[in-house]
């Protein structure tokens, strides 16, 4: 047997004990870890837990296994959002097919839970461009996914917003660029399996009424192709509005996640003619600078949301004490004071359900909310009490990320 | 359904290199072409081309009298059979079927026509009911045709569909699909690396390397009259013998003995120096074995076996042969670029599974000269080629698919192909 995994994949290490030389469909269920099935697969899937860390194994040919592997590590690389890969099992005995190791994405969830959970306050709108995020995401950096659906993509709550990561590599390829077709083809793709999933959901009886798996599948090629021509169009204005319209277009990229990688401006006698080599960005102002603050990683939208609160901290700070708090100062004291312990009084049977940094927005929100019912500002003791006993315990506890069942038993390892 | 028409089609990608270059290519309604070659050699990216994924550089893609070079590939009407393979769990198999024709609102009494139609020819009627769970894998193979089948395209595009399959599955698939193909009469295009695979299923066979069409005939003509010596060495499995020859008048001369060629194939070889002459490995018997009456139709040598391979139907012995240097260089080539295990100078030779010719002795081998073919080395071309007989071989297969399409197509109740009204002839 031969184990491939790139440094530094040291956790690897505490992989080894498992059975590989046996099949992964008879695998004693002492190794395992339960996870609820999250979407449709063709192939055996199971999961295992250790050193508080939980990960997906799945069994393929070897040539796709290795394929896969270093597709998923080069979107890795290249800040795609894709699960990721840990390595691959191959020369298993008795000829048979490799395995594939993916880290679980943590707080993660599925389609199934957003079209059918009642709290969901996602939109089905909100959720189809996410998608689409990801795919035109994806059709930028020269990846054909071949097999875009629900199933193959997870969903991280981000504040008020969602990322979707692609999880499923096993028919995509990379190419220097993606002709016209091929991404039409890829969109078109999507379109039928979304639409496939959906339709699995109702005759399932799991999919709220008001959605109709038709028009949601229609809407999507409709919806990429606004993204598309949104982020690769190119534009013509006056020549006096050049500098702020020009500004303008490429926050607009950033904040989809996007980047400029060139910028192209040509005067013509219609005016200035703008193109933008519109490239994928790792959405990561706000999140590398609140980790540079705070130590804190979590996802961009959150980010933002902390940061605001770091800077009204330390406004208050300088209010109360008189004088100019250092931002690295306030940042301290926001964690120790603020975030830490709103993050503590999640009891330990609603700990695993949402991100702590998701929790702590929701927290936010919740005071907005109570303080708007109110006229007054309830402050965020009571709003914490309040979401605590109203509004965490509404999420389904079979959305508790497998990491946190893993480590307080320590059962599974 | 339609036919596919390929004229002067060439692929070039930003670097220049011609991935595909001027091919020109027929494909009848209704016939099963196989685009084969070892890898790098284009056909794949010829298939893109058909469907729409990859821009064509210059020449005409035509389908059913369409030049569709700028169709977007949803325009083109052509079904990639097996991409997908996802069966949802809460739909039944009949609505597993259905949902291309869900999403695209069809009525449905239609809706239900063409899946009863699909589930009569895959034979899934009395699984219709049923939830997918429970299928056996080559029941599920057939739920990712029927979905297939029911959005009525122009043509089956296949890439390479059974290279992930376990070896039992990839023979039940090729069957089934051989039998679907003929019973919806349906033109397919299907690609693959796999000589077997392409040997055992097309009506016809395009042969590609680097690009450029080397030979496009049905797989009774490859195999007899193949045009050069990547087509012979390709084509067939163990793979024909090249033996280094010298030719004086009608007599080759091989580490084998001599070879009497008939007149034809004498005036071809005649001025070269330096020949290889090809035998594929039924052409030889244990010359003890071989009947009086015919024995006089070919010629018999002595050699030391190497290895002698007993399958229980039949056998196989290793005779290994000395050949010049350059010989040599070019059977390494050739087997570098037919992806192939190195052709050794040693000749693999089917023999009778009853022969007692044992390893490490000396044996009496008969090979039959009518069929050997002589090729040029330098230029690979087969020199002794009968282009009447292949022809030929290629025109018996054609009558026999036009029969087989016909009685599939009386055999089908109602009208299959909806409004259009146009069955296969």
């Amino acid at each position: 047997m031969r184990f491939l995994f790139r440094p530094p994949a040291t956790e690897a290490a505490a992989l080894l004990h498992l059975p590989w030389d046996s099949p992964l469909s008879e695998w004693d269920p002492s190794v395992l870890l339960d996870v609820p099935q999250r979407g449709i697969s063709r192939h055996v899937v199971r999961f295992v837990a250790t050193e508080g860390r939980v990960y997906a194994l799945k069994e393929i040919t070897e040539s796709l296994a290795r394929r896969e592997y270093r597709l998923l590590g080069e979107f890795e690389s290249d800040g795609l959002p894709s699960v990721s890969v840990l390595g691959i099992c191959v020369d298993r005995p008795d000829d048979q097919e490799a395995i594939l190791v993916t880290r679980y994405l943590e707080y993660s969830m599925s389609y199934r839970h957003l079209f059918s959970s009642p709290r969901s306050q996602h939109s089905t709108s909100q959720l189809l461009d996410t998608l689409v995020v990801l795919l035109v995401r994806l059709h930028l950096s020269g990846v054909f996914w071949g097999d875009c659906s629900l199933s193959n993509t997870l969903f991280r709550p981000d504040a008020d917003g969602l990322t979707a990561y692609l999880v499923d590599a096993e028919t995509a390829e990379r190419h220097p660029q993606l002709s016209r077709g091929m991404r039409q083809h890829d969109v078109e793709l999507a379109r039928e399996r979304v639409g496939a999933e959906l339709l699995d959901l109702q005759f399932g009886g799991l999919l709220s009424p008001e959605i109709s798996p038709v028009d949601v599948a229609d809407a999507l090629p409709e919806r990429y192709a606004a993204l598309w021509d949104a982020v690769t169009r190119e534009e013509v204005f006056r020549l006096d509005e050049q500098r702020y319209r020009v500004a303008e277009r490429l926050q607009w990229l950033n904040e989809l996640g996007f980047d400029a990688g060139e910028v192209e401006l040509v005067h013509t006698p219609e005016g200035a003619r703008l193109r933008v080599d519109t490239r994928v960005a790792e959405p990561g102002q706000n999140r590398r600078e609140l980790l540079r603050l705070t130590g804190l990683e979590v996802q961009e939208n959150q980010a933002r949301r902390l940061l605001n609160d770091v800077r009204s901290h330390r406004a208050w700070l300088e209010q109360k004490e008189g004088r100019p708090v250092p931002e690295a100062v306030a940042a301290h004291r926001w964690l120790a004071d603020v975030y830490v312990p709103v993050v503590e009084a999640i009891p330990p049977h609603l700990a695993g359900r949402l991100a702590p940094a998701q929790v702590f927005h929701e927290v936010l929100e919740h005071r907005w909310f109570l303080s708007e019912q109110a006229g007054r500002d309830v402050g965020t003791t009571a709003a914490l009490a309040s979401y605590l006993d109203h509004e965490l315990p509404k999420t389904p506890a079979d959305q508790t990320t497998p990491s946190v069942l893993a480590s307080p038993g320590g059962a599974s390892s | 359904m339609a036919s596919i028409q390929m004229k002067n089609i060439v692929k070039k990608y930003g670097d220049g290199f011609p991935a595909v270059n001027d091919i020109s290519l027929d494909i009848a309604d209704g016939e099963f072409m196989i685009l084969v070659g070892p890898s790098g050699c284009g056909k794949s990216t010829l298939l893109r081309m058909i469907v729409g994924l990859e821009d064509i550089t210059s020449g005409d893609m035509v389908i059913g009298g369409d030049r569709v070079n700028d169709k977007a590939p949803r325009d083109r009407n052509l079904s990639m059979v097996f991409q997908n393979y996802a069966l949802y769990p809460h739909m039944s198999v009949y609505e597993n079927i259905a949902f291309p024709l869900r999403l695209a609102k069809t009525p449905d009494d239609k809706v239900d026509r063409l899946v009863k139609e699909a589930a009569d020819v895959l034979e899934l009627h009395e699984h219709l009911e049923r939830k997918p769970a429970n299928l056996s894998g080559g029941q599920r193979q057939r739920v990712a045709m029927g979905r297939a089948i029911v959005r009525q395209a122009e043509a089956f595009l296949f890439d390479e569909p059974l290279s992930n399959l376990d070896a039992k599955l990839r023979g039940q698939m090729r069957t089934e699909i051989a039998r679907l193909q003929r019973r919806l009469g349906i033109t397919t295009v299907y690609v693959t690396h796999d000589q077997t695979e392409a040997m055992t299923l097309g009506d016809r066979v395009c042969v590609l390397r680097k690009g450029s069409i080397q030979q496009v005939a049905s797989p009774r003509e490859l195999y007899e009259q193949p045009v050069n010596l990547f087509v012979a060495g390709f084509i067939g499995s163990p793979p024909m013998n090249f033996l280094p020859a010298t030719v004086q008048g009608s007599t080759l001369t091989t580490p084998f003995g001599t070879i009497e060629l008939d007149e034809r194939r004498a005036a071809a070889v005649a001025g070269h120096d330096l020949l290889l002459v090809g035998i594929r490995p039924e052409y030889f018997e244990d010359a003890s074995l071989v009947d009086d009456a015919k024995k006089h139709l070919g010629s018999t040598f002595t050699a030391r076996v190497d290895v002698t391979e007993w399958l229980g139907d039949q056998q196989y012995a290793y005779i290994p042969y000395d050949a010049p240097d350059t010989i040599r260089d070019r059977l390494r080539e050739l087997s570098k670029e037919l992806d192939s295990e190195e052709l050794r100078t040693q000749a693999i030779v089917s023999i009778d599974a009853s022969s007692r010719i044992r390893e490490g002795r000396d044996a009496e081998f008969w090979l039959d000269s009518r069929k050997v073919h002589v090729f040029d080395p330098e230029s690979g071309v087969n020199l002794t080629r009968d282009e009447q007989a292949g022809a030929e071989l290629t025109r018996m297969a054609d009558e026999d698919r036009q029969e087989q399409v016909a009685e599939a197509a009386g055999g089908l109740t109602g009208e299959r192909t909806g409004g259009s009204g146009s069955t296969a002839a």
